[in-house]
């Protein structure tokens, strides 16, 4: 059944729900691929036989009124689930498991869907290639030897790789966007307070978001519907009203306004990216949208603005993982000497990175001159948002400076690793909304994606414009299974 | 050492020093939830009993603000006269600490909740002001054991979470006394108004004393030192003296007093160095990004003001003028709302024809002495504020005496019964009727002619036999007044 | 500005990281780099910008006085590295 796990989410939802399809012959497909595709790592805990009992459950007394009925979904390690591992992509949770589920989770479970295993991330979502985890690289379903991205890097591959029909990733500076851009798929960063963040290891609180990660944009816009609710446990959670997302997709984006920032058009950008830029540009017009120039001045400061705000916050946030309640701990003599050795042996070498970044930042005497001028130039990048959406209703840009790299390329080069998330750092810091979809290939076959930003909370409007974006551009991925032997 | 009975200073040669004290005071929120989840804040649990996923700092877990801990600081800084402000922000203090789950305390820093205010003291010579700096809103940490385990330290998080504020006063206090006094009158507003019991046995008010030393008359304070955590009013009175003294003695050495956190020992009576926590210094607080800044509106404010009862500065004030109580018998009135309600209590139900000065005096001295020889609070006082007013009135309108009185009191004690009860049935009542006054007198001076005799000659002593003899005759029932009367007449 | 090898060994006891010589020079190095890039951001004149910490645009929301969870020791404890029903247990605490 191999026609299964390369079929849409919509037409598997409308396939189960119509009976020509089980839960189970969807989810054996799925685990069959899953267990073809060990090479491609995507998975860090599989959950397989699991995933299958509850199928056949749900078909003995299946609930077609839900939305994901009876779908098998593997998630990013990074939402706690009960009873089952959660890692983090970190040494520091290896035995880790939680009593509890995260919100964004249960959301989806409740519209039935199955778990299907926890996929790997960048250790606490910290990097670009998913060459972070502890539990090794994932490969590019794209090529052998090809970081997928990060840190969703094991969710994009898994979705590329058709290991399971949709996932969940998080972003908290481009961690769904870029890996969906390397890999050809679709993924949505959702306003920041839009998806609940409770039951999701925190990496920096400020800019986290769950977001949906798909083969195309009708299945994101099903799944952020499914994820998006109002929650009373996480306290920046916003309580507005939430569309039907993918009920209300239209394509239909006649004369909306789109802007093109001058300032992504930066040094040392590739052609191709250039390229695909005007193409998208020219999409977008077919499709009857209006385009117009437009500035962001601050753009160029906003990594070091990320690079400050996010370590720090993460620097806090990681300060639970000490060895005492949970997780892994080291031998000490003292509590000093353990708190010591179980921090230096749990977390990996970018992690620790981060963190020493972090707390320097937020240490006496260079508090002022980092932290918070940071949270100043945030508040200026914010500014440049708010300007120019008086002007216009969504901004298109490149996901990414390039396509894909290669295994270990830039491993020892953190600059020219964090340079990767140029344009999808500023969304986070801004709080805003923004997809990326797959737009084209570049010379080598490596997929390149388009980033839409919208306006805070018009989830749907950025939906609408990739919606009718991705019908003029009708990207194929090019798949070839490489690693199924 | 000590001059005077107000003064403080500490002599030495030809120097005289003035200690400069302020105190940063711990107190629990009386409230049923915890600052940021919803477990329980009761005392004495199990260990580990009141910990949720949230006090134990599980990953993906977010704090969520309990309305009403908010509501109780607001309370308490209109009760310390300090102005509310409307927006504050939550920051963390980071560091790492076996009982500190998440590795960061969640507290206010930059922008507190309640700002500058005011408590005043009633020190024997007349009212001292201390300035509030302000009070803001924390979670108080776990509690790490040492001496469960030999090799270990057992860790109990129950208490991790719980409201705390802070309450940061000036550096105004110069005396052990008024670190006393300011205590119990923190002390006691709070518990006026309900959001602090107070109790320092079970850890509900702690404080960390900074003290720090200068000559007499000079204007510029000294290096201070922080002495942490000491829970009790003796313990912080111990430590600022000897705290005080070893200043002085470094000041006096030619040496300089390094600034620095130090304990108190309480089984050696000295303050020590806690150096190993000095490099842990750098608490790199920023504002908590899991929490949104907390604001609250005019109405909010107003609606907390409506709710606020009358606090001991005024309760004294209106007991003078509406009960002509001295100002001495006001404050030891209002000093703990259960006194002062009992107070008031009593004095509603003795009616109009009602008498201060003895239920001042019943209270103070014959019932504080009950309970306090039983450990009892007022408010378990086994003798009701209604029955008490009775006996009050009972004195008063001279159905009883004052000696039959304290009999009767002794027996009320048991089931708290109705003193008019106890005077019908054990046939206590006063005799007033002058008649039957007069022919007891008369039996008595007959009984006992030589000495009237001996009185008439002017043996004017022997006054008291009569009076005496009176009083026994009638088993004490005899009303004194009229004894003396009618004495006098006869005789 | 630099970050010299005294300062990696301040950063690294708070956050309770040990650092032998080679792996804080090794820090130094990629601190100092990735401070280089982050220098740019003071080009910027913020002199009269409120500091932005959250874009949530809204303001804390209660949650009532309420009691709700049990007790859920077990839960809590099960995950702790060092088995004991009661309490979480760490190395002797020394001060």
């Amino acid at each position: 059944m191999s026609d299964i796990t390369s079929q849409t989410l919509t037409s598997l939802v409308k396939n189960i729900k119509e009976k020509k399809l089980s839960s189970e012959e969807v989810t054996k497909a799925f685990v069959d691929r899953s267990e073809k595709s060990k090479e491609l790592n995507s998975y860090i805990t599989e959950d397989f036989s699991n995933a299958i009992d509850k199928s056949k459950k749900f078909d003995e007394k299946p609930n077609l009124d839900l939305k994901l009925p009876g779908i098998p979904i593997a998630v990013k390690d990074l939402f706690c689930t009960k009873d089952i591992r959660t890692t983090a992509g970190s040494k520091i949770l290896e035995n880790f498991v939680p009593t509890y589920e995260s919100t964004v989770t249960q959301n989806i479970w409740n519209e039935g869907a199955i778990l299907l295993g926890k996929l790997n991330c960048d250790e606490f979502a910290m990097g670009s290639s998913n060459e972070t985890s502890f539990y090794g690289n994932v490969q590019n379903p794209i090529d052998k030897g090809l970081v997928p991205g990060g840190s969703s890097g094991g969710s994009a591959a898994a979705v590329s790789g058709q290991l399971t029909p949709i996932t969940i990733g998080t972003d908290t500076g481009g961690s769904i966007r870029q890996p969906a851009s390397f890999t050809g798929t679709v993924g949505l960063k959702p306003t920041y307070g839009s998806c609940s963040r409770y039951g999701i290891v925190a990496f920096a609180s400020s800019l986290d978001q769950a977001g949906p990660m798909s083969q195309n944009v009708e299945d994101c816009a099903l799944l952020q519907e499914v994820i998006s609710t109002y929650d009373n446990k996480d306290s920046t959670s916003i309580d507005f009203k939430r569309g039907q997302y993918s009920k209300e997709l239209t394509k239909d984006i006649k004369g909306k306004k789109i802007g093109i920032p001058k300032e992504y058009r930066v040094e040392g950008m590739p052609k191709e990216i250039e390229e695909l830029w005007k193409k998208g540009i020219e999409y977008a017009k077919d499709c009857g949208a209006e385009i117009i120039d437009i500035s962001l001045p601050n753009t160029s400061y906003a990594l070091p603005t990320y690079y400050i705000v996010a370590p720090a916050e993460a620097s806090s946030n990681l300060a639970r993982y000490d060895g005492v309640k949970y997780g892994f701990r080291a031998k000490g003599e003292n509590l000093i000497d353990m708190y010591e050795k179980t921090r230096s042996e749990g977390f990996g070498s970018e992690v620790q990175r981060r963190i020493m970044i972090g707390t320097y930042v937020l240490s006496s005497g260079y508090y002022d001159a980092y932290y918070l001028k940071a949270q100043k130039v945030r508040k200026l990048i914010k500014n440049d948002f708010d300007e120019v959406y008086k002007k216009v209703d969504a901004i298109l840009t490149p996901s990414t400076p390039s396509s894909a790299f290669k295994i270990g390329e830039k491993k020892n080069d953190p600059v020219s690793m964090y340079l990767n998330d140029i344009f999808t750092v500023p969304v986070n810091l801004a709080g805003l909304p923004a997809i990326s979809i797959p737009a084209g290939l570049d010379s080598a076959g490596y997929p390149l994606g388009l980033q839409i930003i919208g306006k805070a909370f018009q989830e749907q409007e950025i939906l609408n414009l990739a919606y009718a974006m991705e019908d003029k551009i009708n990207f194929k991925n090019k798949i070839t299974d490489w690693w199924i032997k | 050492m000590s001059k005077e009975n107000s003064e403080y200073l500490i002599e030495r040669y030809d120097n005289v020093y003035e200690v400069v004290i302020g105190l940063e005071v711990h107190a629990q929120v009386t409230s049923n939830s915890k600052l940021f989840s919803s477990s329980s804040t009761k005392f004495g649990a199990e260990p580990n009993t009141q910990v949720s996923l949230v006090d134990a700092a599980f990953p993906g877990m977010l704090p969520v603000i309990n309305e009403y801990c908010v509501k109780q600081a607001i309370k308490t800084g209109i009760g310390l006269k300090a102005e509310i402000n409307k927006r504050s922000v939550f920051d963390r203090k980071n560091y790492f600490y076996a009982d500190l789950p998440q590795g960061y305390q969640i507290s206010q820093f930059k922008y507190p909740i309640v700002g500058e205010g005011i408590v005043i003291l009633d020190m024997p010579n007349g009212q001292k002001e201390v300035g509030i700096e302000r009070l803001h809103l924390e979670q108080d940490a776990g509690k790490s054991i040492h001496d469960m385990d030999p090799q270990n330290t057992l860790v109990d998080l129950n208490r991790s979470g719980v409201a705390l504020m802070e309450i940061v006063s000036k550096p105004d206090l110069r005396t052990p006394d008024e670190v006393s006094a300011y205590i119990k009158k923190l002390r006691s507003i709070m518990r006026y108004l309900g959001t602090c019991d107070g109790n320092m046995q079970e850890g509900s008010l702690r404080a960390d004393v900074n003290v720090s030393v200068r000559l007499k008359d000079s204007k510029e304070l000294g290096t201070r030192c922080e002495i942490k955590n000491v829970n009790s009013i003796k313990f912080m009175q111990m430590a600022i003296d000897y705290e005080a003294n070893r200043q002085v003695d470094l000041l006096e050495e030619g040496k300089s007093i390094d600034q620095e956190t130090r304990l108190f020992d309480t089984k050696k009576n000295e303050t020590r160095s806690m150096r190993s926590k000095e490099d842990a210094h750098d608490y790199r607080y920023f504002p908590d990004p899991d929490l949104l800044p907390l604001e609250v509106t005019e109405e909010f404010i107003e609606q907390l003001k409506s709710d606020i009862p009358e606090l001991p500065d005024d309760k004294k004030k209106r007991f003078i003028d509406e009960f002509k109580v001295s100002a001495y018998e006001a404050t030891i009135l209002v000093s703990d709302i259960e006194t002062a309600k009992y107070f008031e209590e009593v004095v509603a139900k003795m009616g109009k024809n009602r008498d201060m000065k003895l239920a001042v005096n019943w209270i103070t001295s014959e019932l504080f002495a009950v309970l306090n020889n039983k450990n009892l609070e007022i408010s378990d006082s086994p003798i009701c504020a209604k029955n008490l007013a009775k006996l009050i009135n009972l004195i008063k309108n001279g159905t009883i005496s004052g000696k039959i009185a304290k009999t009767i009191f002794e027996l009320m004690m048991d089931d708290d019964k109705d003193p008019q009860v106890i005077v019908e049935e054990k046939g206590l009542k006063q005799e007033s009727d002058p008649k039957a006054l007069e022919a007891l007198i008369d039996k008595i001076i007959n009984d006992n002619r030589e000495k009237a005799i001996e009185y008439k000659n002017g043996k004017e002593k022997l006054f008291g036999f009569f009076v005496g003899q009176a009083m026994k005759v009638s088993g004490g029932k005899a009303n004194p007044k009229l004894i003396n009367e009618i004495l006098k007449k006869k005789l | 500005m630099s970050i010299d090898l005294k300062t990696i060994k301040h950063i690294s006891k708070l956050s309770r990281i040990s650092v032998d010589e080679q792996k804080a020079e090794k820090l130094a190095g990629d601190l100092n780099s990735i401070f280089k890039f982050i220098e740019k951001m003071n080009e910027l004149n913020t002199d009269n910008v409120e500091p932005l910490t959250s874009v949530a645009e809204t303001t804390l929301k209660f949650r009532s006085d309420e009691v709700k969870n049990q007790n859920i020791r077990e839960q809590i404890i099960k995950n702790s590295p060092e088995d004991n029903e009661d309490f979480f247990v760490v190395p002797k605490v020394v001060e």
